[in-house]
């Protein structure tokens, strides 16, 4: 039972980012098409789990002092990994996403996992922890790139959607585009949350 | 190398692509610190203090350990780049955490837990990337990061300013903290589009 607990909590309940609000910035960066956002939460969720697999694996090793700087070297190992992997079988993407893949590195969900998580237990429910947490970063990236690349073009993933009649919000696909979306979702998550109780 | 160009490096990285409202970086501690005016102000000193120094460690190891690696030992290092320049960040912000504790204790206790994620705050990583990718030279990665710590620190002081107003006023209840934050981001970020056509890069 807690293998599942631990798989879904990423998902809705503790959704990195409408629920704790960490990883800010990639989230809002490159989420002006659903594709982008899609590249972006799979390759985090890459780096999440390896580094949840690791630091699980040493979290005896590594001393209480300098664990910091320790998790980080594992985080930027993986991070430089997935680097290398989407210059070569994707450098679409890769120019898309721009600076904001090496800064995967200073995602908090990331290192947050690492403290929170999988410094204090074991591998099979650190690996369960990272995997739910990634989908639950990728859905909620996957969202708002949709969301706006609907409202700022009409399109999602490329496809014409909302008709050729439909006059596009370009403000959508520009920054202000995506504090207002994120705002707006929030709020709705934490109405619907409220009506909840 | 001239004054002007400098200085529309400075002007673009403090209105035009500010790295908090059109960029996106460093957006956690924009809105986590933002809540009261003096640690905003503290804050953003700390910002400015550690942009600058990364800028000029991380343009000095890269110039002269990383890129010229390939010629004298005839391996690549360049793939090092994100690991090396967080390490850098990581032991400057050490670095002035204890200069803080020893000789401005009071900033100390109100910067609080947000001091030592300055080396998570990507705006600081992001410049020191920046810099790199955009072939800059020492005095222009100088400005560049100084420059990109005061559009910060902009964004953060006016961000404090309305949201000690916005405390007194009578939000929706779904709306209250974040969201509302995250909202007014969205309009003052509309006011900077107006900066836009001021430079271009």
């Amino acid at each position: 039972m807690r293998a599942g607990k631990e798989f879904f909590k990423g998902i809705y309940r503790e959704n990195p980012i409408f629920r704790l609000a960490l990883g800010l910035c990639p989230t809002l960066a490159v989420t002006s098409s659903a594709w982008n956002g899609l590249g972006m939460g799979l390759a985090a969720t890459f780096v999440l789990v390896g580094s949840n697999f690791i630091i699980s694996l040493m979290r005896k090793a590594i001393p209480k002092r300098i664990r910091i700087p320790c998790f980080i070297v594992v985080i930027a190992t993986f991070v430089s990994l997935v680097e290398m992997i989407m210059q070569a079988y994707s450098p679409q993407l890769y120019r898309n996403l721009g600076i904001f893949v090496p800064l995967i590195v200073v995602n908090c969900i990331i290192l947050g996992r690492a403290e929170a998580f999988a410094s204090r237990n074991g591998v099979g429910l650190s690996l369960l922890d990272g995997i739910g947490m990634g989908i639950g970063f990728t859905l909620a990236l996957l969202i708002i790139g949709g969301i706006r690349e609907l409202l700022g073009s009409g399109k999602i993933f490329g496809h014409l959607l909302l008709g050729s009649g439909y006059n596009p919000a370009l403000l959508f696909i520009l920054p202000p585009g995506a504090f207002l979306t994120i705002g707006l979702l929030m709020g709705l998550f934490n109405y619907i949350e409220g009506k909840k109780k | 190398m001239n004054i002007g160009h400098l200085l529309i490096i400075a002007v673009a990285s403090i209105l035009v692509n500010n790295f908090v409202l059109s960029r996106f970086l460093g957006l956690c501690p924009y809105i986590g610190v933002s809540k009261q005016l003096d640690s905003a102000i503290g804050m953003g000193m700390a910002v400015i203090f550690v942009m600058t120094m990364a800028s000029l460690a991380t343009w000095a190891i890269y110039t002269y350990l990383l890129a010229p690696a390939s010629s004298i030992w005839k391996v690549d290092l360049t793939y090092l780049r994100t690991i090396s320049f967080i390490l850098v960040i990581a032991s400057l912000v050490q670095l002035v955490e204890m200069v803080l504790q020893k000789l401005v204790p009071a900033l100390y206790r109100s910067l609080g837990i947000y001091l030592p994620l300055i080396t998570t705050n990507c705006a600081v990583l992001g410049v020191t990337v920046l810099n790199i990718d955009k072939r800059f030279g020492f005095v222009e990665s100088a400005v560049q990061g100084f420059t990109a710590g005061i559009g910060f620190t902009l964004a953060l002081v006016l961000m404090a300013g309305i949201r000690e107003k916005l405390d007194l006023a009578d939000t929706p209840k779904p709306l209250r903290g974040i969201p509302i934050a995250f909202i007014v981001a969205g309009i003052m970020s509309i006011a900077f589009l107006g900066f836009s056509g001021l430079v271009t890069e």
